[in-house]
């Protein structure tokens, strides 16, 4: 090989390295302070009680609430994107003209495009508001507003993937259903999904990892208060906006109500990893299926 | 002799490209006819003229009669899944839905809302039976469709084809894509299904068409050359271009 050459595909590994090295640091930071941590609050105490006061005088340092609404949040968000974004994956892949839907697809895509404090702002001055017109008991920071403005941030993310998926799908079954005499809502719903469902399924978990790391919508919308319940309608507190809440700066560097942060953030990264990695299972046994 | 499928100055158009030019013919109940012609000629085209399989593609266009039982299959006023259900499609490349074994034979039933348990397990005995299938799957009905081997498959898709009790069954190469043991087994399938059905198989296989048919139409270049008993088109055809395609001297 020539020597430019050679400098090159140098600099192309190191770039490829260096990713490697971020993602490894970024590992080593948070297992080193967790590791504090957990030497001076039991990691049973973490898992299983029920309250988190880091910041009171008489300290709990349980997960739970935390964990409670991000995955409360996160469900309900999928529950608005799950419904939509496949409706839209279906209408563009087997109903829209091919034009029509080259061109609407970007126009969609924007919605993931839009900053998420803008959402944030959306979810506290309209949605809730408007959904307070509805359900009179509902706080003015709320799960349900934030989780649905987050619902609608990831409908792009899982209407795209989706799609690919959908397309993926081999015209002869396609020809199979029709020719059996199958409408194309029967040919989407009875063959089509069922074949794409691994790489549907890939797109929800995406969009879940999505919006249980989501932060700014749910800091801003959604309150800042633990609180270990499934109800809607109430101020909640996710991982992330926890993490928000002490790096703003008033805790001391390096005091245990400091060192929380960690703690709670690689509760937050082995929660994203088992998602991504559970995605990566149905990737792999989707293409063994087609390919 | 009664006509069942009947083609009446038919024209088909892709955008301007002319395909099919001008094609006229008859085809009796309860006999199989052989479609055979060298690659781009038309025939799987015009097969699918009687399914209306060719209304999907973009740029469509026909002019001319397609009557199944003397009704026009274009008509406005019929309704295309009624017509597929009379007239069923098996396909080249063996392509069972990824469900069940059983799943795939009442696939046209279910869309058409029959969930009567008894009717559906009979459907599934009768149609595997007479695809010679049924013995080979009778104890793994439940099993993926998937799992079957390729000759499997395609015998599936054919009880699949049945289970709506057509009375047309349209074959785009059904043999192509199978190895030897499994292309006799669904010849034979053919020649057993021909009391029940009328049947029109395309194939790229001279002796399979020999082996299977009673009429034998030869398309070249979009035109129907000529259609005729079986034996007089590979003993004796009429026309020169028969002539050439059956000894080989091109296609």
């Amino acid at each position: 090989m020539r020597i430019p050459e050679r400098l090159i595909v140098g600099v192309l590994g190191a770039c490829a390295g260096l990713t490697i090295l971020i993602t490894l640091g970024i590992l080593y930071t948070l297992a080193s302070e967790a590791v504090v941590f957990f030497s001076e609050v039991p990691i049973t105490d973490f898992l299983t009680d029920t309250q988190w006061t880091p910041l009171f005088t008489e300290k709990h340092f349980g997960i739970l609430p935390l964990l409670a609404g991000t995955l409360l949040t996160s469900f309900i968000a999928i529950f608005f994107a799950l419904p939509i974004g496949l409706t839209i994956a279906i209408y563009l892949n087997e109903y829209a003209p091919r034009s029509f839907a080259f061109s609407i697809k970007p126009i969609l895509e924007i919605l993931a495009a839009v900053p998420t404090v803008v959402y944030g702002y959306f979810a506290l001055t309209v949605v809730t508001p408007f959904l307070q017109g509805f359900i009179p008991g509902l706080a003015g920071f709320n799960a349900l507003g934030a989780g649905f403005v987050m619902g609608i941030m990831i409908i792009p993310l899982i209407s795209s993937l989706s799609q690919d998926a959908l397309y993926a799908v081999p015209k002869s079954l396609r020809e199979a259903s029709y020719g059996m005499g199958a409408t194309r809502l029967q040919t989407a719903f009875q063959v089509l999904v069922p074949a794409a469902s691994s790489g549907i399924t890939v797109s929800v978990i995406l969009a879940i990892s999505r919006a249980v790391g989501e932060t700014m919508i749910v800091a801003i919308a959604a309150g800042m208060q633990p609180n270990l319940t499934a109800d809607p309608t109430v101020p909640i507190q996710t991982i992330t906006t926890f993490i928000v809440q002490i790096s703003m700066g008033d805790v001391p560097h390096g005091s245990l109500e400091y060192r929380t942060i960690f703690a709670a953030g690689i509760s937050l990264f082995v929660l994203t990893f088992i998602l991504n990695n559970i995605s990566f299972w149905f990737k792999k046994r989707y293409r063994m299926k087609y390919e | 002799m009664h006509k069942k499928l009947e083609a009446r100055n038919v024209n088909v158009f892709y955008d301007q490209t002319h395909v099919i030019k001008d094609v006229n013919l008859a085809v009796e109940q309860h006999s199989v006819t052989a479609f055979i012609g060298p690659s781009g000629c038309g025939k799987s085209t015009f097969l699918r003229l009687y399914n209306r399989m060719n209304d999907l593609i973009e740029g469509f266009r026909k002019e001319g009669e397609i009557l199944i039982d003397g009704r026009d299959i274009y008509q406005r006023d019929l309704r295309v899944e009624d017509l597929r259900k009379k007239v069923g499609m098996v396909f080249q490349k063996p392509n069972p839905f990824p469900k069940s074994i059983y799943e795939n034979v009442i696939y046209g039933l279910k869309i058409r809302g029959v969930n009567n348990k008894n009717l559906l397990d009979e459907t599934v005995e009768r149609c595997l039976r007479q695809a010679a299938l049924w013995d080979e799957v009778k104890d793994n009905l439940r099993k993926s469709a998937l799992a079957l081997s390729g000759g499997q498959q395609q015998r599936l898709c054919i009880a699949r084809a049945i289970a709506t009790e057509p009375s047309v069954l349209l074959m785009d190469e059904p043999a192509s894509a199978l190895d030897p043991i499994s292309t006799s087994k669904v010849e034979e399938l053919i020649y057993e299904l021909k009391s029940q059905f009328t049947i029109i198989i395309v194939t790229h296989n001279m002796q399979q068409a020999g082996r299977v048919s009673d009429k034998t139409a030869f398309f070249y270049l979009g035109e129907l050359v000529e259609c005729d008993s079986t034996k007089k088109i590979f003993t004796n055809p009429t026309d020169s271009r028969t002539q050439d395609y059956i000894t080989g001297r091109f296609g």
